[in-house]
């Protein structure tokens, strides 16, 4: 880091702002407020930093995280005390389970009122204790840069996460000297990067010696733009990969090695593939309960190779047979050359009939739907088309239910960091503020959200944002009328009781009218004949916002499933129909 | 379940506390005791923490500690080569009659009276659990007022310290 130092005395706010640009900060997404004002005066005299003003604190986190999936950089976001800064906690809860580096900054109230319950005042350092990575509370003008500095460095390296920065309003309003630091004194923070070279030999050993080894590849591979190198690895070996739903894109979907997406609604040679496996090559995964299904009866007879950046990943839910620390680009680098070495001494791993028995899987079962009899809109036929018709260079971003399900399962991934969503905290209302941040990230990009109606209806506000500021993402609504996946699990599991799932949004609200109140284009589109037609008009509007309302089926559900706290062993490729996983064991019977 | 005993160097800010406490509590882990104190090194506070887990959960216990950015090291320390203390203030019924029984039990335990008054003595003693427990047992029957006790506090035997690499750090299991 450049030193620069500086003896004229300018205020904390000017110092932060000064910070800010010092850490390479392009954009922030955030709300003025009390006490937080301070910071927005030199704000506004900034030529390096864009502030885009947001409607709802919680759109700043989500358009924060969406910048930093889409670019890899760090996203900011600022809001002021008390409910502004409560307001970002969604986001942050949701960055820190998915590893989003994020920096958020709020104002505090004077550090004389500090503990007197005053006006918008709240202990966010202490709320947002559980669900950062670091945070720090600051009430000394002098210490701004270095908390900004750090919580750039802790944000954006290791296992990325969430770094929030609260200031007091009398530190920001106080005389100092401005010093960016040469160097950062963090004695316990040292994430190890480099995989230990032994650790990666004992993996080399198992892999050549494994007769049905899997790529389990999780986020961590998109983290650490390892994508590159995953395929040299796949490619080399022959082993067949599954990418989660965190990882989709690290790895071709058109590629003949890949098995889809594993988990609670993944395809039946994905869950297949783990379950029968005998090596389990985990790379930046951590054994999420919706990819496992019930932990004990998950990949009973594979041995495990577990690989992440953190070391408290490793063994938490699976005992990993061979633990390895590091960064995944390193990790698989190195894989590499030591599977090289075990190549060149003659040893190579023989995996045909494994990778033609997962092969065979995947094409006897196909990720499939229905057509509705009575003629109305398929809601997997318009995502599938939105995908085809978008292409592979689009950036996806759903919102969580089953709209995300169908959105990861048939869109077509091909590359890293174009598919952004919730997936360990699960946030309805991700999808339209983080498609948001990552077109103001990448506007180059064409920027799709797929939404449902009832997230749609938690953060559609930042439509007005986006009008307003030039950031002309696409919105397709999956309008089912109703909370689609608890629906689904009240068909499977409450006797089809729909217990206030109901959200009857075919009706209230008139999406096209609300998209065209602020200020984009709406359409709406009803039946199968349109889909095509409607995308494409859609794709051709590139000035402003545009959300399709499409009025889908409400029966439709999302298959495969294995029901939540059961087996992979049991899971359904359709409502009551088991798969058959291997056709000699059918033989047999 | 077994109590493993941890000495954790934290640095010296505010919230630390807070941070290890909100972890054990989240995570589930069960705290049997917690001391602090500062250290030789005034930037750099020590915890130690008895944890009451089984093996492999102690695993995650010290990786999540070690997440946190403050937390700079940590070590199990086996009870076979550590010397481990708690506190005990005590307040003891004693009259003219029991007195001197009572003043005998704490030459016993080579404890110290610290305070007394017509009807009780104030009783300090150190020692490990097991002691201050057998202490407590005997003062018992003559009838305990109030009582206070430190968290344990421990080092290990030798003239290694803890900064000396040469003590198992149970963070580097992977």
């Amino acid at each position: 880091m450049p030193e620069s130092s500086d003896d004229t005395t300018i205020t904390g706010a000017q110092s932060l702002i000064r910070s800010l640009e010092a850490a390479g900060v392009e954009i922030i997404f955030g709300i003025p407020g009390g006490a937080i004002l301070p910071a927005y005066d030199p704000l506004f005299d900034s030529k390096q930093i864009r502030h885009i003003l947001v409607r709802h604190e919680q759109g700043a986190g989500h358009a924060a995280q969406g910048y930093a999936m889409a670019t890899g950089r760090v996203g900011v976001c600022m809001a002021t005390s008390g409910p502004g800064a409560t307001n970002l906690v969604t986001a942050i809860a949701d960055a820190q389970m998915d590893s989003v580096p994020i920096v958020a900054i709020t104002g505090q109230v004077p550090s004389s009122a500090i503990g007197s319950d005053a006006f918008q005042e709240a202990d966010i350092r202490g709320i947002t204790m559980p669900i950062t990575k670091h945070n720090y509370l600051i009430t000394n003008a002098d210490e701004i840069p270095r908390a900004i500095a750090e919580a750039f460095h802790i944000a954006g390296t290791g296992r990325p996460g969430p770094v929030l920065v609260d200031i007091s309003k009398d530190a920001l309003q106080a005389r100092t000297t401005f010093t960016w630091p040469t160097s950062l004194d963090l004695p316990g923070y040292r994430p190890v990067t480099r995989p230990h070279a032994k650790q990666v030999r004992e993996a080399a050993k198992l892999i050549v010696a494994a007769s049905k080894p899997v790529l389990y590849v999780g986020g961590g591979v998109i983290k650490a733009h390892a994508s590159a190198e995953l395929r040299v690895l796949a490619e080399l070996t022959g082993i067949p990969v599954v990418t989660t739903l965190m990882a989709r894109g690290a790895f071709p979907d058109s590629h003949e090695l890949h098995m889809g997406m594993p988990g609670m609604h993944g395809t039946v040679a994905a869950v297949g593939a783990l379950q029968k496996s005998d090596l389990l090559i985990c790379l930046g995964a951590r054994f999420d309960d919706r990819v496992t299904g019930k932990l004990s009866t998950f990949a009973p007879d594979a041995k495990v190779i577990h690989a992440d950046i953190d070391p408290a990943e490793i063994g938490k839910n699976r005992i990993a047979d061979v633990p390895i620390v590091g960064d995944c680009r390193e990790v698989i680098a190195d894989l590499i050359v030591a599977l090289q070495a075990e190549h060149d001494a003659g040893h190579h791993g023989d995996y045909a009939a494994w990778l033609e028995q997962m092969q065979d899987m995947r094409s006897r079962y196909p990720l499939g739907y229905d057509h509705p009899e009575e003629g109305s809109l398929s809601p997997q036929y318009v995502i599938e088309r939105l995908g085809e018709i978008a292409g592979p260079d689009a950036i996806y971003c759903a919102g969580v239910g089953q709209h995300q399900m169908w959105a990861a399962q048939f869109v077509k991934y091909e590359k890293p960091a174009t598919w952004l969503n919730s997936g360990g905290l699960g946030t309805m209302g991700y999808c339209v503020p983080a498609a948001m941040g990552a077109k103001a990230g990448r506007p180059e990009a064409v920027v799709w959200g797929i939404d449902g109606d009832g997230c749609f209806q938690m953060t559609n506000q930042e439509l007005a944002t986006c009008a307003i500021n030039n950031i002309p993402i696409k919105i397709a609504v999956i309008n089912n009328g109703n909370l689609g996946m608890v629906r689904q699990w009240q068909t499977l599991f409450y006797e089809g009781r729909y217990s206030n799932t109901d959200l009857q949004s075919k009706r209230i609200p008139d999406f096209v009218k609300l998209a065209d109140a602020y200020g984009c284009v709406g359409l709406r589109c009803e039946k199968a004949e349109d889909v095509d037609a409607t995308i494409r008009k859609a794709m051709e509007i590139n000035d402003m916002p545009v959300v399709i309302d499409f009025v889908v089926h409400a029966d439709a559900m999302v298959w495969p499933m294995v029901a939540a706290g059961t087996s992979n062993d049991e899971i359904l490729y359709a409502r009551g129909l088991a798969p058959v996983w291997d056709r000699s064991e059918e033989e047999n019977d | 379940m077994t109590v493993h005993t941890l000495s954790v160097l934290v640095e010296n800010k505010p919230g630390v506390l807070a941070r290890i406490s909100s972890l054990f509590a989240r995570r589930g882990f069960n705290i049997d005791s917690l001391a602090v104190g500062p250290t030789e090194h005034p930037e750099i506070s020590r915890m130690t923490i008895a944890v009451n887990v089984d093996s492999s959960p102690l695993e995650q216990v010290t990786k999540q500690l070690n997440k946190l950015i403050n937390v700079i090291k940590i070590v199990e320390l086996e009870p076979s080569s550590a010397v481990q203390r708690e506190l005990l203030l005590v307040k003891v019924r004693a009259d003219l009659d029991s007195r001197s029984h009572v003043l005998e039990t704490v030459q016993l335990f080579r404890a110290k009276v610290i305070d007394v008054s017509t009807d009780s003595v104030t009783i300090e003693a150190t020692g490990s659990a097991d002691k201050l427990s057998a202490f407590l047992r005997m003062l018992e029957p003559f009838g305990v007022k109030e009582l206070v006790q430190s968290g344990m506090v421990a080092i290990g035997r030798g003239p290694r310290s803890i900064t000396d690499r040469s003590l198992r750090p149970v963070e580097r299991s992977a």
